[in-house]
């Protein structure tokens, strides 16, 4: 290795010094030149001019040296062509001059010096410029060394470039000018082309790796021909489609070499425009299947299609051009055949291909969703061929093809009625696939689609799928839980936004949700669940304000029948299980069967409601909410008649009881004194049984207090007795007879005096809330009035 | 010593002039200060001679003519002779080569009686014009290694004027070796004498670089040589048996590894009148 290193340093240290010997002696020999110049002495002129050309005869210097010492070279050649112009306005025949320089022996240097009297000849006009141009581009055929023969010929190019035979320029020749300036470049492209092909071949085949970065380096020599000939403004349409495009086509195809035509087939792309693109797309498409099969095929096509889309997108009166060429049907074909023609082709390429072909059919036929289809399907039938998907890239390839409609549409409608669309979400791995599936939501979210039928939720869902189910060999283990939290939460807020007006189409979303969601397993149930259950009571409450089935079709949708499928839907977290959230779904339910007055229904659900809270529900924090949100909703509750009532409220007093800590027990309680006393409802108003709730309240609150001091030697806090004293006035200032001020006035000296005794524990937030209660007692006093008279009585 | 020396020196001096050249040609003959000069005639003489190096001191007249300018007498004073030589036949060129001289020579003799004669020279230089050649055939050739380097080359003409222009190419059939470049030479091939004793001596002239590189299979390398910048002279064949000048071009070929490979033809080398 070491010794590798130092050749390959001394190769360079050598480089170094062999251009500092070839500037030195051009520099040298250009002084005797400009010596001659002054003095006007052609002879002495061309000798040392000659001499210092001779330095580029050079085989010692990379390219990237060798270009250094053209450029010095070009300079000096400059000034010598000022001279023979002068030398024309002397009176020496331009004519002459041109045949004196061809006395050179070294052919370098003459031709150099012929490629600079022959720009003179031209402007002086004493020939054609296309006869001057023919012969100098034929007789730099005399250089066959690659490097040498593409600078001398960019030389050529560069002094000939503004002496074109073009139309409307000073140079302009007889009838056919136009196609004299047209052979001139393509000589000198394809002589340099060849000349660059064959520049790999030089030279020993281990240094290959580098002689191809030296190659690519001097690309740009090659191409500026072709940027030459597209600013030939003679050339018409007309022109480049009968031959301009397909001479150089024919030499791109048949240098046969990769790096080549990679560069070439990119240069014809930018350089010409977009319109000539547009109407040549058969000829420049046709190319392509016979290039190398190595050739990056792919990036060039797919600049070719961003180039037409750009255009399209510039202004609507070209997109009737693209119709007219039926573009999209070509670029099509002619993926296919660059696919077929390249098996080794990666599949990354193949889907970068179908991408573009997407973007582009997006911009140009907004309209005709059947073409994007038709790239989806033919990326479709390629993936199946492939198996298992493990190049990254290529997922992101396949991610930016899904995304291209989204975003072209704002609309996921419009991807749902692409049939292939979900066939090729199948081919990304799951993770992706859920990347993916978000993007779909995200996009939903944030344009607020509205997706109100059936079947497109069927599709939709089967976009998403990697969210909604476990997609086969995924691994669980590898999620992160935040992540799984927040795409299930997008999920739910999906499902709300799938809504039809009508109920017959909105009962059918929700039963095809749920045949989703049911797939999505424990961990994703209770995410999805509530969202659906809400949809579906929105529903109810969309219904209940109609008569039921005003003509009495039985597949109508009703309340009954949404309840029915609830209760299905809630069921399944038994399961998981999740009851607390069963519990509250089911309460939620009843309360929405509450209000279609459909008695049976509601009291089913209470009744699944107190089922699982004895038979699921065993931790007592969970119970304490599951025993509030019970009280609350069956408090609420309007329907149940008198027995049913009693039965529920029964139970939940009983549940109140038996909760394990005293403070749950005497809250819950205190709490069920509000089931025997609801004030929009008449008939539910036992004052006697309200005050028997109060009063084991505050038994319990004493047992508590009990506990605690047998515990801890202190009394606990009065906080609930003056939870207790709350609810007392409450229920003394709705009017319940059995609430009489003796009672309360003995629960305030209650209070009082447990508050001074020693053994009590200092509280001041309880302390504070019993001063607070007792000032909104002196409140109500002040108020007068009846509420003023009824809290007369009571002393604080 | 001086004296003795002024004493050799010739009583007079001779002078032979051509006015302009076609006409008024005359020998002048000035005694010096007064010095009598006594002759037994003077004449006049056009000589074409050949001379070759190696064979030092034969001169071999192919043309020899005398004119008698003056009858024996005595000249006191500067002379004047008119002269002339008319339809002389003079067929070859002068030509100065390597081992050969060609040349034309006035020679103006003064017989004396007793003393030596007085003999003056004077050179003069003969170029003969030919037309364009009414047959003028390109050369056109095929030649090559087997399985290695094929060629065909092309010259447009194979009669060239001195201020004439070579134009042709060189076509590559087959190219396995790795080239270097490719030169034209103008070879000049001077043989003298004949049979046994035939002197060859070959100069390069021009070393003109055709092309840079390593070609490939179907390239054309064109050929455009200016003749002008050379000191060619027109071709001679066999002059008076005596010698002969002729002019070839020589394609060489260089290899990599410097091997030369080369191809020599004759081309025909003339003087066209220039109009």
């Amino acid at each position: 290795m070491g010794t590798v290193k130092m050749i390959a340093a001394d190769g360079v240290e050598d480089e170094e010094k062999w251009l500092a010997a070839g500037i030195a002696g051009l520099k040298q020999n250009s002084f005797y030149m400009h010596r001659a110049l002054d003095s006007n002495n052609l002879k002495d002129a061309l000798k040392y001019s000659a001499q210092m050309l001779s330095e580029l005869r050079t085989s010692r210097l990379s390219p990237h040296k060798y270009y250094e010492l053209y450029m010095r070279a070009f300079d000096e050649l400059r000034k010598l062509e000022m001279f023979f112009k002068e030398e024309g306005r002397r009176g020496c025949s331009i004519i002459d001059l041109y045949e004196l320089v061809q006395h050179a022996g070294n052919i370098l240097p003459r031709l150099y010096l012929l490629c600079t009297v022959g720009s003179v000849y031209i402007k002086s006009k004493e020939a054609p410029s296309k006869d001057v141009l023919k012969d100098l581009v034929e007789m730099c055929r005399g250089i066959q060394h690659p490097v040498r023969g593409l600078f001398l010929r960019s030389y050529l190019a560069q002094v000939s470039r503004d002496k074109l035979p073009d139309i409307g320029s000073e140079y302009e020749g007889d009838a056919d000018t136009v196609v004299d300036a047209v052979e001139f470049v393509l000589q000198n492209f394809t002589e340099m082309n060849k000349l660059w092909v064959r520049m790999q071949h030089q030279g020993p085949t281990r240094e290959k790796e580098k002689r191809e970065k030296e190659r690519s380096e001097l690309r740009d020599l090659v191409g500026k021909n072709l940027h030459v000939l597209s600013q030939i403004e003679g050339i018409d349409l007309d022109m480049y489609k009968d031959s301009v495009l397909s001479r150089v086509l024919e030499q791109v195809v048949n240098c046969k070499d990769e790096l080549a035509q990679y560069y070439l087939m990119d240069c014809i792309i930018q350089v010409f425009p977009d319109e000539y693109h547009l109407q040549t797309l058969d000829v420049l498409l046709g190319a392509f299947p016979q290039l190398q099969p190595t050739v990056d095929i792919k990036t060039v096509l797919s600049r070719l299609m961003e180039r037409l889309s750009n255009y399209a997108a510039s202004s609507a009166d070209v997109l009737p051009e693209f119709l007219q060429v039926e573009a999209f049907s070509k670029l099509n074909n002619a993926i296919g055949k660059v696919i077929e023609a390249q098996p080794d082709m990666p599949i990354l390429g193949v889907i970068t291909l179908y991408s573009s072909l997407l973007t582009f059919t997006l911009h140009v036929h907004p309209d005709r969703l059947d073409y994007a289809d038709q790239v989806l399907g033919a990326c479709v039938r390629k993936l199946s061929g492939e198996g298992e998907l493990e190049d990254n890239k290529a997922t992101k390839q396949i991610v930016k093809l899904l995304s291209a409609p989204l975003e072209k549409y704002n609309d996921i409608i419009m991807a749902l009625k692409l049939s292939n669309y979900p066939r090729v979400m199948e081919y990304l791995d799951s993770q992706t696939n859920k990347v993916m599936a978000t993007v779909i939501i995200q996009s939903i979210m944030k344009n607020k689609t509205h997706i109100s039928t059936a079947d497109r939720v069927e599709a939709l869902f089967e976009l998403i799928k990697g969210l909604i189910k476990d997609l086969d060999g995924a691994h669980d283990d590898e999620v992160d839980e935040d992540d799984f939290k927040e795409e299930q939460n997008s999920v739910a807020c999906l499902i709300q936004m799938l809504y039809n007006d009508d109920p017959e189409e909105m009962f059918k979303i929700i039963c095809m949700v749920r045949k989703h969601i049911l797939a999505g397993g424990p961990k994703r149930l209770p995410f999805t669940v509530p969202p659906l259950v809400y949809s579906s009571l929105k529903l109810v409450r969309q219904l209940q304000g109609h008569e039921e089935n005003p003509f009495g079709e039985e597949e109508s949708t009703t309340p009954k029948k949404i309840f029915q499928l609830l209760n299905q839907i809630v069921e399944t977290l038994y399961n998981i299980p999740a009851p607390e959230l069963a519990l509250q779904l089911y309460l939620q339910c009843a309360e929405a069967a509450n209000d279609c007055d459909l008695e049976p229904v509601a009291y089913q659900f209470f009744t699944q409601a107190y089922i699982l809270y004895e038979e699921e529900i065993s931790d007592s924090r969970a119970q304490v909410t599951a025993i509030h949100l019970i009280i609350g909703t069956l408090q609420r509750m309007h329907v149940f008649g008198v027995e049913n009532r009693d039965t529920l409220t029964h139970k939940a007093t009983g549940y109140s009881a038996k909760l394990l800590k005293k403070p749950d027990q005497c809250r819950a309680v205190y709490a069920c004194s509000h089931l025997f006393w609801v004030d929009d409802q008449d008939n539910v108003k036992d004052g006697e049984r309200v005050l028997l709730c109060l009063k084991r309240a505050l038994r319990i609150a004493n047992a508590a207090q009990q506990m605690s001091n047998a515990a801890r030697g202190s009394a606990g806090s009065v906080t609930l007795f003056v939870e207790i004293l709350n609810k007392y006035l409450y229920f003394y200032e709705k009017g319940n007879p059995q609430i009489t001020v003796a009672a309360i006035q003995s629960l305030i000296e209650l209070i009082t005096t447990e508050m001074q005794s020693d053994s009590s524990t200092p509280d001041p937030a309880a302390d504070d809330f019993f001063a607070s209660t007792l000032r909104y007692i002196e409140f109500q006093k002040q108020k007068g009035g009846a509420i003023g008279e009824k809290y007369e009585p009571i002393k604080v | 010593m001086n004296y003795l020396v002024g004493a050799f020196k010739p009583p007079c001096n001779v002078f032979i002039s051509f006015a302009d050249g076609r006409n008024r040609k005359q020998v002048v003959i000035e005694p010096i200060h007064g010095k009598k000069v006594e002759h037994n005639g003077v004449k006049i003489e056009l000589l074409g001679q050949i001379e070759l190096y190696f064979d030092r001191g034969n001169f071999y007249d192919f043309t020899s003519l005398v004119r008698e300018l003056d009858i024996p007498g005595e000249l006191y004073e500067r002379k004047t002779y008119p002269f002339e030589f008319s339809s002389v036949e003079m067929p070859y060129e002068s030509y100065n080569g390597v081992n050969v001289r060609l040349r034309y020579i006035l020679k103006v003799t003064i017989s004396r009686n007793y003393v030596s004669n007085i003999v003056e020279y004077q050179d003069f230089v003969v170029r003969n014009y030919t037309p364009p050649p009414s047959i003028n055939n390109s050369i056109k050739m095929e030649v090559g290694i087997e399985d290695c380097l094929h060629i065909e080359f092309e010259y447009s003409k194979s009669k060239y004027h001195l201020k004439d222009v070579i134009i042709g190419k060189i076509y590559f059939l087959l190219v396995r070796i790795k080239l270097k470049n490719m030169e034209l030479e103008i070879r000049r091939r001077e043989s003298t004498g004949s049979g046994p004793n035939t002197y060859v001596e070959t100069e390069t002239l021009a070393k003109f670089e055709l092309m840079d590189g390593s070609p490939v299979r179907g390239e054309s390398i064109p050929i455009r040589l200016f003749l002008s910048p050379y000191e060619l002279t027109p071709t001679y064949r066999n002059i008076n048996n005596k010698f002969s000048v002729k002019y070839y071009l020589n394609l060489v070929l260089v290899d990599e590894e410097d091997r030369r490979y080369f191809k020599q033809q004759e081309i025909t080398i003339y003087r066209l009148l220039e109009s």
